[in-house]
């Protein structure tokens, strides 16, 4: 009964809130009538009676509140009066508004945009059951995860570790369905694949171990589940037909399931076939050669009751049993465990370091931001003490009052997320499609999920109570009756206040943006002119892998000096070569030991280099403009029955050699033991995607001594490349038409090898322009409430005949100095920091002079702007008017 | 008026209890009846009267209704609840306890510690 009349009450409180804000006031009315009636009896007339009444009664407004208080269930009636109150004072200020909500709005968006890259790259789970459990197998030494056939298989049979271990690679193949081939990209998996993941189809059936009967035995194929539906237009009856996969016939068993693409991250391969059928794409057989290590990754799910150092013991032990049983081929043999979706370590660290710096950056933009809402919502509260000082007389309380200030940033804080989040949704929608890299099936789902939009909801509240922090001690210790009696001029602080110093930090935190920004994009712009040991300008770069035409053995050589001969007829081109993989390679480049000459134990650790590999055709150097030093370029009669040569960079003569002089016609000795003359030196040059790298050493071999028949040609020559690009085509297909190609600029190409620092820099750029931002909303700001609180000083300087330049000084010293330390401090910490940058971009160097002087003149340029309106203000006031004002 | 003393904070509810315990009373007759009873010793601000009185009603230890006051005006009533009864005993009762105590503490001699 009790709690149904409370509840009662409660409702009634709620929905018939006008009429007991009535019956309050006709209460106290009353009460007042009472009290005048007594007054009056004793003697007053009425008017006095009920004035006196009115005065002992006390504040009206003050105790209706508290009546109302007292009533309960004030809580959402005062939050949405706040609201409304809130709502009102912004539009009165749009201007304040709209910084405020935008300058939120994009450090809430860069965060929770980040974020949700850092949640699909690193935290988010895969799609694979037991996640949690399953580990990739990655060398101990050198961080990455190749293995060759035989030594996955000792590993796979010997271990007591793992449930299971699957292994699988990576590799194009030409895939024909009855039209033209097309290249595709294939995951060669072992036949224990799906069961080790614990993975079930979508349609049809996986293969298993029981289908693996040696070289060649399990012509089966599993589709992904988007390649079934772009290219078989979800035909339920795939299972059982027939494709060719470069040119051998393999039957389609099935197809994953829809969130299943591999265990790869940001590869989306087409389809999985077994691995021990690579013969027929590869183009020779793997399966027996221990020592050539061409399985990207070995993964499992270790058995519950193993920790992860008790598999790399077990591991450890069985490696060292190979050492010792296979010292030719395999030489350190040391493991190590880390997730495989992003490729162990290997990747994985970098991608780790680099997002978490990321993140860290846009931290700080987040704080930044709050410094300067904290500081513009300060100089507002000043604004406004008049209004406080007001309401507090009137009988409001301070935590209400502070409560409603609280609202009002909570409420700025909400919108700038609203809008940065909708910002960051349609970047990451943008960012989820992209595919960087044409060549490569490489893409990133980043679509916010769940904890993205919790992320960037908790930001918008803890920045908005940050900032709604800052004018929290200046409300507390408004007096009243000082405010109103003299004004709103406050005290004219000379000492630093702690929105000053916000608003140091700020300069300094976005002063190292800037610098960070400042030495990528240099970086990048260096990296754009360095020596590549190639000339990648005017270069057209055809990509072919003949086998997927069905070429075979001998007819492999011969087909490529007819294309490179047919380009030579196209008018216009001036040189053609073919080389294995055009360097910088993005993803794979191939290395292999050698020996001096004189080493005749010639196990891995003896070895004396481990240069990079080019298989090349003659005129390769003359059409990649690679200098030769020394020597002569191959001709088509270092063939097989040729004595054995090769053409090698400075880095190797130094190595092997002790100098380029020395290396001429001298030998040196691969793994399997064959003497090799040089008989060439070329100047050095970029392999690896990672520019900054120190010179390594790299040896070209004739491509028909080490046949490849995957070739990039690269046809050199000024025509327009579109024009050139048609003229190869057409050319090619006179040859082939079955034959797919992939033609794109060599300058092209450069942007996949240097996909990732491109991608650094880019992100660095955006956050330092981000920075500038801030860093000009921050000391506007400042500058606009420094002049405002002065303006009536000023008026009275200028009366009294101070200079314009005086007047200035007088106004704007302050932010000015407060941007010429900030700055100071921001750039010794940019200096600092860049030597974080160096990892990522290419030789990032922050005492660079030009990027010193830039960022100097970027923050000098930066007051300047921020400072001409508040500027102008202070110029243009004018004395009489001002001081007749107040 | 100088001689009045300021009520200790919490004590307003108890003195409200009790003059509603006398009868029915509108919130000006409280006040006077509290002035009454308490020999004009307590000085309190007529408008805090009311803070309490909502908050009593809310703790259902008094109910309100309107009616028509001996000078013809409409005023709001008070009366106790069975609750607001128990609580003014209870109350009551610490009250004295706690009187009885610090006097006692108060009145003790030197020596007689």
């Amino acid at each position: 009964m009790k709690l149904l009349d409370l509840l009662r009450f409660r409702i009634a409180t709620l929905f018939q809130r006008s009429q007991m804000n009535a019956e309050v006031e006709e209460e106290l009315r009353s009460h007042i009538q009472h009290r005048a009636d007594d007054l009056e009896r004793s003697g007053l007339d009425r008017a006095e009676a009920e004035r006196r009444a009115r005065i002992e009664f006390g504040g009206q407004e003050k105790f209706k509140e508290e009546c109302r208080e007292a009533l309960g269930g004030t809580f959402i009636e005062t939050l949405i009066q706040d609201v409304r109150f809130s709502l009102r004072g912004l539009r009165k200020s749009p201007g304040f508004a709209i910084v405020a909500i935008l300058t939120l709005a994009l450090a809430i968006g860069a965060n929770a945009a980040v974020f949700a890259v850092l949640n699909a790259l690193i935290l988010h789970p895969q799609y694979v059951p037991r996640a949690e459990s399953l580990y990739g197998i990655q060398h101990g030494s050198d961080k990455d995860a190749p293995e060759s056939y035989p030594d996955y298989l000792d590993l796979r049979d010997h271990n007591r570790s793992f449930e299971g271990l699957a292994a699988y690679n990576l590799t194009q193949a030409g895939l024909d369905t009855g039209e033209n081939p097309s290249r595709i990209w294939v995951e060669e998996v072992s036949g224990n694949y799906f069961d080790v993941l614990g993975i079930q189809p979508y349609l049809g059936r996986f293969f298993h171990c029981s289908d693996e009967h040696g070289a060649n035995s399990a012509p089966y194929v599993v589709l992904t589940y988007a390649y079934w539906q772009s290219h078989f237009q979800d035909d339920r009856g795939v299972a059982g037909r027939i494709v060719q996969v470069n040119k051998h016939p393999f039957t389609i068993v099935g197809v994953a399931p829809p969130e299943f693409r591999g265990t790869l991250m940001f590869f989306n391969p087409d389809f999985f076939m077994p691995i021990v059928n690579q013969e027929q794409v590869d183009g020779q057989n793997l399966l027996n050669a221990r020592g050539r290590r061409w399985i990207f990754m070995v993964m499992g799910h270790l058995k519950p009751e193993v920790t992860p150092a008790q598999a790399i013991a077990d591991l450890n032990s069985i490696g060292s049993y190979l050492e010792k049983t296979y010292p030719q081929d395999d030489g350190q043999m040391t493991f190590t465990l880390a997730r495989p979706s992003l490729y162990g370590d290997y990747l994985g660290r970098p991608v780790r370091a680099f997002m978490t710096g990321l993140m860290l950056l846009a931290g700080l933009i987040l704080l930044a931001a709050c410094a300067n809402l904290g500081s513009l919502f300060a100089a507002r509260a000043a604004d406004r003490s008049r209004e406080v000082a007001l309401r507090l007389a009137l009988g409001a309380s301070r935590p209400r009052i502070l409560r409603q200030l609280f609202t009002e940033a909570v409420m700025i804080s909400l919108m700038g997320g609203t809008v940065g989040l909708s910002g960051s949704v349609v970047l990451l929608r943008g960012l989820s499609v992209w595919q960087p890299l044409p060549q490569f099936p490489i893409n990133v789902p980043v679509n916010p999920d769940a904890n993205v939009y919790g992320v960037a909801l908790l930001l918008a509240l803890a920045s908005g109570f940050l900032f709604g922090a800052v004018p929290v001690r200046q409300i507390l210790q408004t007096n009243p009756y000082e405010v109103i009696k003299s004004g709103s001029t406050g005290r004219v602080g000379r000492r630093m206040t702690v929105r000053d110093l916000l608003l140091g930090v700020q300069i300094a935190i976005c002063a190292v943006l800037v610098t960070s920004s400042m030495v990528a994009v240099r970086g990048l712009a260096r990296s754009l002119h360095s020596n590549f040991g190639f000339e990648p300008q005017n270069a057209m770069l055809v990509n072919t892998d003949l086998s997927m035409a069905g070429y075979r053995g001998d007819e492999v050589p011969a087909m490529q000096r007819r294309m490179i001969d047919a380009m030579k007829t196209i008018p216009g081109v001036k040189s053609v070569g073919l080389v294995g993989q055009y360097p910088p390679t993005a993803l794979v480049w191939n290395t292999s030991i050698v020996f001096t000459d004189e080493t005749t134990d010639l196990r891995p650790s003896n070895a004396a280099a481990s240069p990079v590999i080019y298989s090349i055709s003659p005129e390769y150097f003359h059409a990649a403009d690679t200098a030769l030093l020394a020597g002569r370029d191959f001709t088509w009669r270092d063939d097989k029955k040729g004595p054995r040569v090769a053409v090698i960079n400075q880095e190797f003569a130094r190595k092997i050699f002790g100098s380029v002089a020395n290396a001429m016609g001298r030998y040196y000795k691969r793994r399997d033991g064959t003497r090799i003359q040089v008989v060439g030196i070329v100047e050095d040059g970029k392999y690896t995607p990672n520019l900054a790298e120190d010179p390594q050493p790299a040896m070209f071999l004739p491509i028909l001594q080490s046949p490849s028949s995957e070739t990039w040609m690269v046809v050199r020559s000024n025509l327009d490349p579109q024009q050139l690009a048609t003229a190869i085509k057409s050319k090619l297909r006179d040859l082939d038409a079955g034959l797919p190609s992939f033609i794109q600029t060599w300058n092209k190409q450069m942007d996949t090898a240097l996909f990732a620092p491109r991608v650094a820099t880019v992100a660095l750029g955006l956050l330092g322009v981000m920075g500038v931002m801030l860093a000009m909303t921050g000391i506007f700001g400042m500058a606009a409430y420094s002049v405002s609180k002065r303006l009536r000083e000023l008026g009275i300087r200028m009366a009294l005949g101070a200079q314009p330049k005086e007047v200035l000084q007088a106004a704007l010293g302050r932010p000015f100095k407060l941007l010429a330390l900030g700055s100071a401090a921001g750039l010794l910490l940019g200096i600092l920091a860049a030597r974080v940058l160096a990892f990522i971009v290419y030789q990032a160097t922050p005492r660079d002079p030009l990027v010193l002087a830039g960022v100097v003149l970027a923050m000098l340029l930066l007051g300047l702007l921020a400072t001409w309106i508040p500027a102008q203000r202070a110029l243009s006031v004018d004395p009489v008017t001002l001081l007749r004002e107040e | 008026m100088t001689d009045q003393a300021q009520i200790l904070p919490g004590t307003l509810d108890l003195l409200i209890l009790r003059a509603v315990s006398l009868g029915p009373r509108h919130g000006y007759g409280i006040l006077l009846r509290i002035g009454q009873i308490s020999g004009n010793a307590l000085l309190i601000e007529q408008g805090a009267l009311y803070p309490g009185l909502f908050r009593l009603v809310r703790q259902g230890l008094l109910k309100a209704s309107w009616g028509t006051s001996e000078n013809n005006r409409r005023a709001k009533f008070y009366e106790l609840t069975a609750a607001g009864r128990r609580r003014l005993r209870e109350e009551t009762e610490s009250w004295n306890r706690l009187v009885a105590a610090i006097a006692s503490a108060l009145s003790q001699q030197p020596e007689e510690v």
